[in-house]
């Protein structure tokens, strides 16, 4: 047994900071982790910042320019594994929405000089750029299942994160069905579980923050939510948040366009 | 109630909602613990109770394939709902459970049992005729034979049944087409029927075990009269009528084994979501999964076992893959395996017609209807064999 502790580096890319944050979110268990991880790269955290190579790299963001096209292939190179974070990172995130329109207009609105904007048309996933070796999924990801992500590397072992669907959750929990009780149009069949259900359980539909499920048939549940009166444009809108760009989502928006 | 107990002879009594809470003071001062029906997020659930008061009071339910409403019922009934989408199988079978903990030391690893070794003695309030066939089902599958499962041997033997006659039927009950109701007729400590009339509400009592006549004997209730007794049948007889859905069994083996290639499943796959809601409130589905956790340094592990389901990917990877990759054949084997394997398993199907699954599919689905359609298009039919099924 080696007496080296691993070495840990978290790379950001377009994102919003929540998933990285959760790292230093897990309070009780923080000292845990430096104990059992040397946190080698973790710009949020520290200025302390040791070069590579890393024994596993968490990446949180999306693929949004050309710089961070070039920067991730470095990440790569530098990483032993390599786990994704979050909906950006697993998707292309909230800002992926921009591969439903045209991004130069929206930079004319928004920015009072355009010009100074090096983007690219698209906000893309990790693995769409290098070889992912776990995605965690969530917007925002939940600190416990990045402990057992992390844990499960520390021991070798296969994480125990589940792909079915948020419903499994929601029963585990007793939650009576918000769609079956108060005809609610929720993303639970087909959203990938790992929230414990949090949204039925204060009595809202799943947002799909955690994308689509090992076996998602939105077809089937889009059809059911037009009979529950959800328009076409709502049922796109559903799909169309933190989780737009993956595939089982994308189509399931763009057939309600 | 034990597992096996005989039967005693009825012998009815009749109380009030004042003796109900009699009753329900009584068991507590024996140390039970009243769990039951209550009304909570828009659903009638199981949940700990305190006294008649915590009962969906005046509460009754519209269900249909994938919806359910709580309605006022205009009186004062307490077991005027029907099923909701609990099931007594959260208490005996818990959604999750620690089997094990341990701790690395310097002599090994160091095994200890979990907190909740010793569960609650509960007595269940208002255990409907269906439900208790659920619950005889399941211990089938986790008291009977060579491996007996130690929670939910100890849950089941300690735990007291009040059980309810059903007083009316949902729109998705269909438990006469698998002889489970609406009439409670054993496996239960007390047997209620709440009769409400114009000018009167009570309740017509028998007891179904020796435990459950001591406990009767300490409220001393007075013995009901023959025409108290027959307003009992009739509320019964009432709920039997409105019985609007029925499955077909007969010879139901041979007709899902034969049709395993029918292109039936696959219709049903283009509407099936595999969420696994319909596993989840089934009160005989008792597939779980197994998994072993470790904390960060390595030093403490623990096992814990959770409700799993056929409609999962995970649940049928073997080595290599997973075995059922496609929604078609997940939900193929879980109605065969209700309706038909089930019975060549366990001696009895695993379907007791509670029609949950049908009220709590978020789409709807509804296996009478898909056992009547596998039928119409049986492809041992000479007519449906030329047209490949439809």
């Amino acid at each position: 047994m080696t007496m080296t502790k691993p070495k840990l580096a978290v790379w950001k890319f377009a994102s919003c900071d929540g998933c990285q944050l959760s790292l230093l979110d897990c309070e009780d268990e923080l000292l845990a982790v430096a104990g059992a991880i040397d946190i080698a790269n973790f710009a949020e955290a520290s200025r302390d910042i040791q070069p590579g190579p890393y024994d596993l790299s968490l990446v949180e963001g999306s693929i949004t320019t050309a710089h961070d096209a070039e920067r991730i292939q470095e990440v790569r190179r530098l990483s032993k594994y390599l786990v994704t974070i979050g909906a950006c990172a697993t998707a292309g995130g909230i800002q992926a929405l921009r591969n439903f329109q045209d991004v130069k207009e929206f930079m004319a609105i928004v920015y009072a000089s355009p010009h100074y904007i090096s983007t690219l048309a698209t906000s893309t996933p990790i693995a769409d750029h290098v070889h992912v070796d776990f995605e965690l999924r969530g917007c925002p990801i939940n600190k416990q299942q990045l402990l057992e992500v992390i844990t499960a590397f520390l021991h070798h072992r296969r994480p125990a994160i589940s792909a079915h669907s948020v419903c499994i959750e929601c029963k585990l929990r007793g939650n009576p069905c918000v769609m079956v009780t108060q005809k609610m149009a929720c993303l639970g069949p087909v959203t990938h579980a790992g929230c414990g259900a949090i949204c039925p359980s204060y009595n809202r539909g799943c947002y799909g923050c955690y994308g689509p499920m090992e076996s998602p048939n939105t077809k089937s549940l889009s059809a059911w939510l037009e009979k529950l009166d959800v328009a076409a444009p709502d049922v796109a809108r559903l799909f169309r948040s933190y989780n737009a760009a993956a595939p089982a989502f994308k189509e399931a928006g763009d057939r309600h366009e | 109630m034990s597992i096996n107990q005989p039967d005693l002879p009825a012998q009815s009594f009749r109380i009030d909602r004042t003796g109900l809470d009699e009753l329900l003071a009584a068991l507590k001062n024996r140390g039970y613990t009243l769990v039951g029906p209550t009304v909570r997020d828009h659903a009638m659930v199981y949940d700990e109770l305190t006294g008649t008061q915590d009962l969906p009071v005046g509460k009754g339910d519209q269900q249909e394939a994938g919806t359910y409403q709580l309605v006022d019922r205009g009186d004062a009934a307490l077991f005027g709902y029907n099923l909701g989408p609990h099931s007594w199988k959260k208490y005996l079978f818990p959604p999750r459970h620690k089997l094990w903990q341990a701790e690395l030391t310097d002599d090994g690893l160091a095994f200890s049992e979990p907190d909740q070794a010793t569960p609650p003695k509960y007595a269940f309030i208002g255990v409907r005729a269906c439900e208790l066939h659920a619950i005889q089902v399941q211990d089938k599958v986790f008291a009977g034979g060579d491996h007996r499962d130690a929670h939910y041997c100890r849950t089941r033997e300690r735990a007291f049944i009040v059980a309810v006659n059903c007083s009316q039927a949902a729109a998705t009950c269909f438990c006469p087409s698998m002889n489970t109701g609406p009439a409670v007729t054993s496996g239960f400590d007390i047997a209620l029927t709440e009769v409400i009339a114009a000018d009167a509400h009570y309740f017509v009592m028998q007891a179904g075990s020796q435990l459950g006549q001591a406990v009767l004997d300490q409220i001393t209730p007075c013995l009901a009269d023959s025409t108290e007794i027959q307003a009992a049948a009739q509320c019964v007889a009432n709920a039997r009528a409105q019985m609007e859905r029925q499955l077909d069994t007969a010879d139901i083996q041979n007709l899902l084994y034969r049709n395993a290639e029918n292109p039936r499943w696959e219709k049903i796959a283009q509407r099936c979501l595999s969420c696994a809601n319909c596993t989840m409130v089934c009160p005989t589905c008792f597939c779980s999964s197994v998994e072993d956790t470790t904390d960060l340094t390595g030093s403490h592990a623990e096992r814990w076992r959770q409700w799993d389901s056929c409609f999962t990917l995970d649940f049928s990877y073997l080595h290599g893959g997973s075995v059922r990759t496609s929604t078609r054949a997940q939900y193929r084997q879980w109605m065969t395996h209700k309706l038909a394997s089930w019975i060549d398993q366990f001696d009895t199907s695993g379907c007791v017609g509670c029609g949950r699954c049908i009220t709590w599919c978020p789409v709807g689905i509804d296996i009478t209807e898909e056992v009547r359609l596998m039928r119409e298009n049986d492809m041992a039919s000479s007519e449906n064999s030329q047209r490949g099924g439809r």
